[in-house]
């Protein structure tokens, strides 16, 4: 079943049309990767989901319009969003940024276990907690986005280009961890990603954007084989 | 002997100047602190910060004089009043306004000023009157120097008020949701936080401390319609000295200016009425040796 859907989703920055109608679908469960040139409208599409980019057409989340929405009420409803450039509140501390992904609920015990979970996934983090968040460096900050998303508890998880900046071999450990938080914890996932290889070995499924519409789709063993798709459009 | 005596005289002298200081310092201190509470969350000054005082002080006057509630009553009852009073405003006033340049928001707040300043003058009219004050203006000795309880208390309850804003950002869950806010708006929407509301309970929170100073500053002075005009001044002196935008700056640079005044008003011949004169000097002092303040952060441009 679609936990997420978008239909024939336009959306624009003043004059500019940046998405001319895409169309998607993210099942229950699963991770699917969107992949795509700069520019390409894979961000404004997170964007537009998470209301922060007014859009025509509707998209749906659990069966219902979110589409309209304001950002604030779209988080409510169960979608984190890490956005380009982590989101990460500079100046708090490592643990006030966990407590802000918490901030709206009132279950005192599920948040201690999931702060234990977080710490689980990041061994690093207990250890730094009084620390500004800007103190951390580009890979930590993108765990503490990530930790920081799970702290709300979402049914779905929104990254932005999660590879962005970072180390090869952090960038696996974050892939791995994402892996392990769909699996684990059954949250569903939409990345955005340019590092097409990578995303595509945690996609269930994939999308690749072509300059605001949807160029392919395909499980992403079929994308990650196809020659003339991995040509044209994956760059590798 | 004799200049033994004029020396011990004048060490109490100093002292006694420095707790006046204090006190006054502690009114100046509130203001400013709630003048960065709003500069810190929308980045402008609210020029009617003191008139919202003084309108609510006049709410207490009311509550004490023609209602004869006892003053503890009134005291929180009127805080509690101009927290709702101070959401009130920026969810009709400034909500409208809130993305609109800085400019704007400035004639906005100057707006306010002449509306909350006609507001007290018509509904209360313009002549003084004397406003009761909780603490005797009898002194006390401590070591041979005089105290008023009156500025003991001035010195209590500014803490106490300065204490309490303190612990509610730095420990409770609202505050830290409102120091997120205010710093990054677009982040915190995206954790479920209602962004508008928390500027409203921020502007709720600057109208309650202001009440507490207009308060304290009545009794000292006399009520009118334009109490609090020069406490804002020298409040806006304290901000900058102890950088705009940060709460612990306003307190000290509310209570450097309050010493400050007193010593230099007593020890100077002739500046007791040059005081504004010298609260605007050091603001361009500050400005030009250090446009941060004290406490505050040099211009960082978000990148």
């Amino acid at each position: 079943m679609a936990l997420l859907e978008l239909e024939n989703v336009v959306a624009s920055y003043g004059a500019i049309e940046v998405l001319h109608g895409i169309s998607l679908a993210v099942d229950q469960g699963s991770v699917v990767a969107m992949l795509g040139a700069n520019g390409a409208g894979k961000t404004t599409t997170l964007r537009a989901i998470s209301g922060r980019v007014k859009v025509y057409g509707v998209i749906r989340f659990d069966g219902r319009v979110i589409s309209g929405l304001a950002a604030e009420d779209v988080a409510r409803r169960g979608i984190a969003h890490v956005p380009e450039g982590r989101g990460t509140l500079a100046q708090l501390t490592v643990l006030e940024n966990l407590q802000m992904g918490a901030c709206l609920r009132r279950d005192g015990a599920g948040v201690k276990k999931d702060l234990d979970r977080v710490y689980e996934y990041f061994p690093w983090m207990p250890g730094r907690l009084s620390q500004p968040a800007a103190l951390l460096s580009g890979g930590e900050q993108q765990m503490l986005a990530i930790a920081r998303a799970l702290m709300m508890r979402p049914r779905l998880l929104l990254l932005d280009e999660p590879s962005l900046g970072l180390a090869p071999t952090v960038l696996r450990s974050i892939f791995q961890i994402i892996g392990k938080i769909n699996e684990e914890e059954g949250v569903t996932i939409l990345l955005v990603e340019q590092n097409a290889k990578t995303a595509l070995r945690v996609a269930d499924r994939a999308y690749v954007l072509e300059v605001g519409e949807i160029a392919v789709s395909g499980s992403g063993a079929d994308l990650a084989q196809n020659e003339s798709v991995r040509r044209s459009y994956l760059g590798y | 002997m004799a200049t033994d005596l004029f020396l011990v005289a004048s060490v109490q002298g100093v002292i006694q100047q420095v707790v006046f200081g204090l006190a006054t310092g502690g009114l100046y201190a509130s203001l400013a602190l709630a003048l960065v509470l709003i500069y810190r969350a929308m980045e402008t000054l609210n020029f009617a910060q003191g008139e919202m005082a003084t309108f609510t002080t006049f709410i207490a006057f009311s509550l004490l004089v023609y209602l004869h509630l006892p003053y503890w009553l009134v005291f929180p009852a009127t805080v509690v009043i101009a927290v709702l009073g101070g959401i009130a405003v920026e969810r009709v006033i400034i909500r409208p306004v809130e993305r609109a340049p800085v400019i704007t928001l400035v004639l906005v707040t100057l707006g306010l000023f002449a509306i909350f300043n006609g507001l007290s003058g018509l509904i209360w009219g313009y002549v003084v009157r004397p406003f009761p004050s909780p603490f005797p203006t009898t002194p006390v000795f401590i070591g041979g120097v005089g105290i008023s309880y009156q500025d003991l208390g001035l010195i209590g309850v500014s803490t106490a008020v300065l204490v309490l804003i303190w612990l509610f950002f730095a420990r409770t869950k609202v505050g830290l949701m409102m120091r997120s806010a205010a710093l990054y708006p677009e982040s915190s929407r995206l954790l479920g936080v209602r962004v508008g509301w928390m500027l409203a309970l921020g502007w709720g929170l600057a109208a309650g401390v202001g009440a507490v100073s207009g308060m304290l500053v009545a009794p000292i002075t006399v009520l009118d319609p334009n109490l609090m005009q020069s406490v804002l001044l020298y409040a806006f002196v304290a901000a900058v000295l102890g950088g705009i935008d940060s709460p612990v700056g306003a307190v000290v640079g509310g209570l450097v200016v309050g010493v400050l005044l007193a010593l230099v008003g007593t020890y100077i011949p002739n500046v007791q009425d040059l005081r504004l004169v010298f609260g605007f000097l050091v603001i361009i002092v500050v400005l030009i040796v250090k446009p941060g303040g004290l406490f505050g952060r040099e211009h960082v441009e978000r990148v």
